[in-house]
């Protein structure tokens, strides 16, 4: 079955309209990844699936149920920054998923249970290979151990879907690479279903199995509000013809500079 | 040569310039005092440093002749307890309207305005009505404190509250967390050391409350004493206590600080 479904999703905020009529079904265990230029709907369309903000038009579903109309633990997220919580130890950040599940009125764990939380969270930040630092605060991690910290506290909560905004903007090539690495290990192990938004065309063509272009097709210098942004290359990853990359860079960078002149 | 703004003293001359006004200050007095008490031995606005010296065996290690009391004890005790009482009650409102105010819109949209407005009203002003309602004791004295230092402690949290980055907020939700559970392991940790910085700056004020309120209704304390003895021209008893409260008052802002860095060491070593 299908994990996400949109039928005809419009968002619009007045008389601006930022993404309208996307349609598409999304299978467990894909991959997709999201590129675009500034301004067409990309982020919005994560908000969306987040939960903070809600389509004004179309269904938007999550295991055929409407999506719940605010952030719950059923999506994880990786922002760019402030992803981890800096007054926490990596420990502690892992294990907080666990023990806010297990105890509603104090947010703490104690005794068995915390040691039981504190085995899981272990063995978490082993796989993302941070069992070196478990007992750092996030301000003594480089960029890129902290967004390995990151999945792993969203990771140890099994979300349905993983969100990862921009999660690499930040980091330096090589880390860059390094973590690409790791979110596919992480995907193919655990089975997860992405959707991970990205600046870079060319990680979005190298990582997933899925690429989406929001674009839009139809621009009005005078008024870019007008028409919205819609998905305008639906590509399985790693079996497109060659040129379609050029195609996709050179429409994504007019709508950019026409929507950069503007603002 | 290397121009003015480029040029750095070093690790002693840093403390040597620091302590340089200080020592200038001190000869100027000395130097103003002598002059005055050659002419009239009997002058009691610059006393000779000698004075202070009896002024401090007196008031701090002697038993007053009338109480049998150590009086700089007995006013340093009153006072800190009522400094004490005050800026720990008013900490603990501004956490909880603070946290309510900065998390959770519908108390914000409830509260924020009386907090603005409460702020804006002069604690010295209604100093009468707090004398008129809580009689001369200890509470009038403490509310004051209270009224004058919350608001500012309240509005500074609200708004440290409000700078907690929304994708954290966000992403405590996708853990699972509720409201009050967003508000314990969130917006509660995040706001302490920021507490601690803000009672820290309103301690001057508090000072200044406690004095005010001191001076003009109490028995025993810092400032009654300094208000007491000022009728007298006791200029060796009043510099003294002047000097002793601003002790006090760094000593308590050195160990707020430190009692900060020591436990909240990711807030004070992360790039701000």
């Amino acid at each position: 079955m299908a994990i996400i479904e949109m039928k005809n999703l419009w968002k619009e905020y007045g008389d601006q309209v930022v993404l309208e009529r996307l349609n598409a079904t999304v299978q467990e265990g894909e991959f997709v990844t999201i590129v675009g230029a500034s301004g067409c709907g990309k982020t919005s369309f994560l908000k969306l699936l987040l939960g903070t903000e809600q389509a004004s038009r179309g269904e938007l579903l999550l295991d055929g149920q409407p999506l719940p109309g605010e952030p719950d633990d059923s999506r994880g997220i990786v922002f760019q920054r402030y992803s981890v919580l800096n007054h926490l130890t990596a420990l502690e950040n892992v294990m907080l998923g666990g023990e806010l599940q297990h105890s509603p009125w104090l947010g703490f764990s104690f005794g068995k249970r915390r040691k039981q939380l504190q085995k899981d969270a272990l063995a978490m930040l082993e796989s993302v290979g941070l069992s070196h630092a478990v007992d750092k605060y996030p301000h003594e991690l480089s960029g890129g151990m902290q967004q390995r910290l990151a999945l792993a506290q969203a990771l140890i909560k099994k979300p349905r879907i993983l969100l990862l905004d921009e999660p690499f903007g930040a980091l330096d090539p090589g880390i860059r690479a390094d973590m690409h690495k790791l979110v596919l290990s992480l995907w193919k192990e655990q089975r997860l279903t992405v959707f991970m938004i990205t600046h870079d065309i060319n990680e979005g063509f190298y990582l997933g199995t899925r690429l989406w272009v929001f674009d839009k097709p139809r621009l009005d210098p005078q008024a870019p509000g007008a028409y919205g942004a819609r998905v305008t290359y639906d590509l399985p990853v790693g079996d497109c013809e060659s040129g379609t990359l050029t195609n996709i860079n050179r429409s994504v960078g007019n709508t950019s500079r026409v929507l950069h002149d503007i603002l | 040569m290397k121009k003015l703004i480029n040029r750095q003293p070093g690790r002693v001359g840093a403390w040597a310039l620091g302590l340089l006004p200080f020592v200038l200050l001190l000869i100027v007095y000395m130097v103003a005092s002598d002059a005055r008490l050659t002419e009239n031995p009997n002058d009691k606005l610059l006393p000779a440093l000698g004075s202070f010296v009896d002024a401090i065996q007196r008031m701090a290690f002697e038993p007053s002749k009338r109480s049998g009391d150590y009086l700089l004890l007995n006013d340093t005790l009153a006072s800190l307890q009522r400094l004490g009482i005050g800026v720990a009650i008013s900490a603990l409102v501004a956490l909880v309207v603070g946290i309510g105010n900065g998390t959770i819109p519908y108390i914000r949209s409830t509260l924020s305005p009386l907090v603005t407005g409460l702020s804006l009203v002069p604690p010295m002003a209604i100093l009468p009505v707090l004398f008129i309602i809580f009689g001369l004791g200890e509470l009038a004295k403490v509310m004051l404190i209270i009224i004058g230092i919350t608001p500012f402690l309240i509005r500074d949290l609200q708004q440290r509250a409000l700078e907690i980055p929304e994708e954290q907020i966000i992403k405590l939700q996708t853990l699972g967390a509720n409201t009050w559970q967003i508000i314990t392991r969130l917006v509660w940790p995040q706001l302490m050391p920021r507490l601690i910085g803000a009672v820290r700056l309103s301690l001057g004020p508090a000072w200044l409350f406690l004095i005010a309120a001191e001076a003009i209704a109490a028995t025993e304390g810092l400032g009654y004493r300094i208000f007491l003895v000022r009728r007298y021209l006791a200029m060796d008893v009043i510099l003294p206590y002047v000097v002793w409260i601003t002790l006090l008052a760094f000593a308590i802002d050195f160990l707020l600080r430190r009692y900060s860095q020591w436990r909240y060491p990711w807030f004070h070593q992360q790039a701000h």
